[in-house]
């Protein structure tokens, strides 16, 4: 075994493991730090496949993005006091059943298929490759997305606000 | 080497994790992380493709779009669920019924 | 080329883009944007004619595209396809249009939704312009469905009327109709051929890669489209309805360009009809043209004769497409795109001096009502001159553009009944004759009654004036647009449009349904054509003339008694005064069919449920009458247990419905399990 695998599968383990607090923890809070270790293991992946672009990107957006975000929500929605307070779940064994059934799907597809890696691409940065395609091929939705994102953008600060006007 | 099939299975026990979570949870920002999971194992899947199976790169262009579909549905969403906490001091989704009957 | 005609088709665009969003903050509220940009347009699709007119090349075509969508199997492609047909019309549509939205300044001013109408205006003349030069079906599907919505928006302008909120909904379901043949025919033709692009399907038309009844439903199924659209019979129910729009865009949309949209489809794919979908159309638009013309006779709404006379007009066109008359009906449809435009805009002009009457005197009523008008020829003399122009025009008179081309069509249709064995072709010439006679009767009527004659209502006739200049001036360059010489320079005889520019631009598209695969094809030897186009023209002539006479007889010099003469033929009147109950009919068939249905079924229930269970009963009794209480308890008791057990089964289904999304969650995830379990083992 290479150091590079070994490395790959303390990565792997870390990611699953953390996103199996997120799925757990009956704290909110560290539920929102594991989903940072989540997040950075996918980063990790995304160098491993080659995808430097992507893990910059990933670690940009959803780590500095996203994340701030989620936790803002937490710390928003929780006085600071209780966001240690224990949250109330749903049926543990009807969740465990939901996720079983997509365990079982997923694998059966996963292992009934025949995965031959076709292609053997030599690693190579791409991001002048992304952003080639997405002023090409990828023009047309990379402006419905452009102009999404301003109306989601629009639609959030207009939704978080309507309060403030009312008093 | 590390096989396609590798990062497959993470990303589905990733994907199961997402959709366990959704279940479980009952706080609205809880379930939010778990739609942020289910997207990252998803863009983890476009991604091995593109690295094992497409000539070209064209899931890593997916894989981009649904980051920035994910950035506005993280805004849109904590806008809502702040204005949730607003109105009734409570983000928990098994007291939002009003669509019942 | 291609860039000029990407300017003429985005301008209104743009204009259209930036008036929806801060055309009220605009000044002018943005107006002079939107005819800013569709008067560039016009000058541009000018520019282009002006090439096209020194080229004056039958076979001139230029073609331009870019790939658009790449979905493996189907690729498409963006892209223009400029021939004469469709440089002319673009012409033809862009004038149009930008008359309509000078006379719109004067119009609608004052509305409260002024810069939304321009708007409007603006997102339809750009689907239109887009409809007639784009390469492919796909595009011209996606941008007949973009007409069809600013139609919708446009009837139903003043949504806050009841009546135009509904003319809005029932346009847009009655296009559905024939919207869906036309999209069950473009899947044929994608399914076979494989491309959208019209030379693609030339191709493969002529190569027989679609052929048979296979080529022949595909004919009529995109024909369906055009009927919806260009509002044949039977679908031809919702323009007049539409007349709850506002006049501009009756004299724009329902009447010069969209509803012609059918037309232009019909010459596109003209080369793909076989004898048997040609046969179709010819009918169809016949049985239109004569019944829509007997519906105008007795309508006092101005502006419903108006659209009754267009449908009948559009009859012409179509039968034209299906008689392979097709200069003619392409003809037909430019000199009556003008001289409609024109007479919708006069009705408006009419409507817009009672409405500004009524509202000074105080009178409640409806501004479109002939009955209450007459005699506004002094009043009214830009009006009332254009007016007569554009009527001459219609009922086909010599030295007038609607001669020509009513003319050639009617010479067509001959000529087709002609060259045809089976005699009873001869319907068609008599359809569009016997139409003709009645086309200059109505018109007539239309403006006896307006003009002419004593004013009907003194109160209103005194406050009634001539209209601004911004609304006359348009009125006298489509008056000046419906004169004959325009279309036959540079000959200038006024018997035929031959040896003029137009007949000499437009040719019929060689057919490229292959006459190997054993189709028949349509052939006309030039001798027929040349007597029945001089028979032809005639006839018509003479037929108008008598039209306009018994208008003159009837409503002029009153030598024939209108109320007796009603009363006499009352059946007939009432029928058409009715528009042969065919909105009733449908709200016969439609509506009253689902309560049948439901009455079916309460039927159902009452007797054949209930009798079984009564009959049982009685069987139960009589055969153990000592026993009967007891039977009586059973029965009972199982009425009792089935209701029972649907009121616990119905609880407990209640609770599956619990409003939380995380149930339905598990719900999705569970039954996906179960699907794939089904699948995969």
């Amino acid at each position: 075994m290479e150091a590079t695998q070994v490395l790959f599968w303390f990565i792997a383990v870390v990611t699953i493991l953390s996103a199996g607090i997120v799925a757990f923890s009956s704290k909110l809070i560290h539920s929102a730090f594991a989903l940072l270790a989540t997040l950075v293991g996918f980063a990790a992946f995304y160098v491993y496949l080659g995808a430097d672009f992507l893990a910059v990107a990933q670690i940009m957006i959803y780590v500095g993005g996203i994340l701030i975000l989620i936790i803002f929500g937490v710390m928003m929605t929780h006085r600071i006091y209780d966001t240690s307070k224990r949250t109330a779940h749903n049926s543990l064994i009807l969740s465990l059943l939901g996720g079983a059934a997509m365990a079982a799907i997923l694998g059966m597809i996963i292992f009934r298929s025949p995965w031959t890696a076709t292609v053997f691409k030599t690693l190579k940065p791409t991001t002048s490759m992304i952003g080639t395609s997405i002023l090409t091929n990828y023009l047309l939705p990379f402006e419905v997305i452009s102009v999404l994102l301003l109306g989601a953008l629009v639609g959030a600060v207009y939704l978080a606000r309507r309060e403030e006007d009312e008093e | 080497m590390i096989q396609l099939e590798s990062y497959l299975i993470i990303s589905a026990i990733v994907f199961v994790l997402g959709i366990f979570t959704i279940l479980y949870k009952k706080n609205a920002v809880g379930i939010l992380m778990g739609v942020e999971l289910i997207l990252n194992s998803v863009n983890l899947n476009f991604i091995a493709f593109a690295r094992y199976i497409d000539t070209y790169i064209n899931g890593q262009l997916v894989a981009i779009f649904i980051i920035i579909l994910a950035a506005s549905e993280a805004a849109v969403a904590l806008a809502i669920i702040l204005n949730m906490y607003r109105d009734r001091r409570s983000v928990d989704v098994t007291k939002m019924d009003e669509m019942k009957n | 080329m291609i860039k000029l005609a990407l300017f003429i088709w985005l301008l209104p665009l743009a204009a259209f883009v930036i008036n929806i969003l801060i055309g009220k903050r605009l000044p002018r509220k943005g107006d002079w944007l939107s005819v800013g940009a569709i008067g560039i347009s016009f000058i541009l699709s000018l520019i282009m004619l002006y090439r096209v007119l020194v080229d004056y090349d039958p076979n001139f075509l230029v073609q331009g595209s870019v790939p658009w969508i790449d979905l493996g199997v189907l690729k498409l492609n963006m892209g223009l396809y400029l021939d004469n047909l469709a440089v002319i019309i673009v012409t033809a549509v862009s004038t149009v249009s930008f008359l309509v939205h000078v006379y719109s300044i004067g119009y609608m001013e004052g509305d409260p939704l002024y810069n939304r109408f321009f708007a409007y205006l603006s997102l339809f003349s750009f689907s239109m312009l887009g409809l007639v030069m784009w390469d492919n079906l796909f595009g011209i599907y996606m941008m007949w469905e973009l007409v069809g919505i600013c139609s919708y928006l446009l009837i139903g302008f003043y949504f806050t009327k009841d009546s135009a909120a509904n003319a809005g909904k029932k346009a847009f379901i009655v296009n559905r109709v024939g919207d869906f043949g036309f999209l069950i025919g473009l899947l044929i033709v994608i399914s076979t051929v494989g491309s959208f692009n019209l030379t693609t399907i030339h191709q493969a038309v002529g190569q027989g890669v679609l052929h048979g009844g296979l080529l022949t439903a595909a004919g009529i199924l995109l024909f369906a489209g055009a009927v919806g659209k260009s509002a044949q019979f039977p679908l031809h129910v919702w323009l007049p309805d539409a007349m709850e729009g506002p006049t501009p865009v009756s004299a724009l949309i329902h009447a010069a360009t969209m509803v012609a949209a059918g037309v232009y489809l019909m010459a596109r794919l003209n080369f793909m009809l076989t004898f048997d979908a040609m046969l179709v159309v010819a009918y169809v638009g016949g049985f239109t043209s004569l019944f829509a013309a007997t519906i105008a006779i007795t309508q006092n709404d101005i502006k419903r004769v108006l659209a009754y006379s267009t449908i009948s007009q559009l009859g012409y066109m179509i039968m034209a497409m299906g008689v392979g008359a097709y200069v003619a009906g392409f003809f037909h449809l430019v000199t009556h795109a003008m001289f409609k435009a024109g007479l919708f805009l006069g009705s408006g002009s009419v409507i817009h001096a009672m409405h500004h009457s009524m509202e000074k005197t105080g009178i409640h009523g409806d501004p479109n009502d002939m009955r209450q008008m007459g005699g506004f020829r002094k009043k009214m003399p830009y009006t009332h001159i254009t007016f007569v122009i554009f009527s001459l025009a219609l009922s086909g008179i010599p030295f007038f553009s609607g001669f020509l081309s009513k003319d050639a069509i009617l010479g067509g249709t001959l000529a087709f009944a002609m060259s045809q064995s089976n005699p009873i072709h001869y319907l068609l010439p008599t359809f569009g004759f016997v139409a003709a006679i009645i086309t200059a009767f109505y018109m007539f009527r239309l403006i006896i009654n307006t003009f002419y004659g004593k004013p009907k209502n003194e109160s209103l006739f005194k406050h009634i004036h001539e209209s601004p200049k911004v609304m006359t001036i348009p009125l006298m360059a489509l008056a000046f647009l419906s004169l004959y010489f325009i279309y036959t320079i540079p000959s200038i005889s006024p018997a035929g449009p031959e040896g003029g520019w137009f007949t000499h631009l437009i040719e019929r598209p060689i057919s490229a349904v292959a006459t190997q695969l054993g189709h028949p094809v349509l052939f006309i030897p030039e001798h027929t054509e040349h007597a029945a186009h001089v028979n032809g023209m005639l006839i018509s002539i003479i037929f108008a003339l008598t039209g306009i006479l018994l208008a003159y007889l009837f409503y002029y010099w009153k030598k024939i008694d209108v109320e007796k003469f009603t009363q006499r033929i009352k059946p007939l009147y009432a029928l058409s005064f009715n528009k042969y109950y065919m909105d009733e009919l449908y709200q016969a068939t439609v509506v009253s069919g689902l309560l049948l249905w439901n009455q079916m079924l309460a039927w159902f229930d009452l007797h054949v449920i209930d009798g079984i269970v009564n009959g049982s009963a009685w069987v139960v009794r009589n055969f153990s009458f000592m026993d009967g209480w007891i039977d009586k308890y059973i029965v009972d008791g199982l009425v009792n247990l089935v209701a029972n057990m649907t009121l616990a089964f119905g609880k407990s289904v209640r609770k599956i419905e619990t409003g939380q999304i995380q149930n339905y969650i598990l719900g999705a995830v569970l039954g996906a399990f179960f699907i794939i379990i089904l699948t995969m083992i």
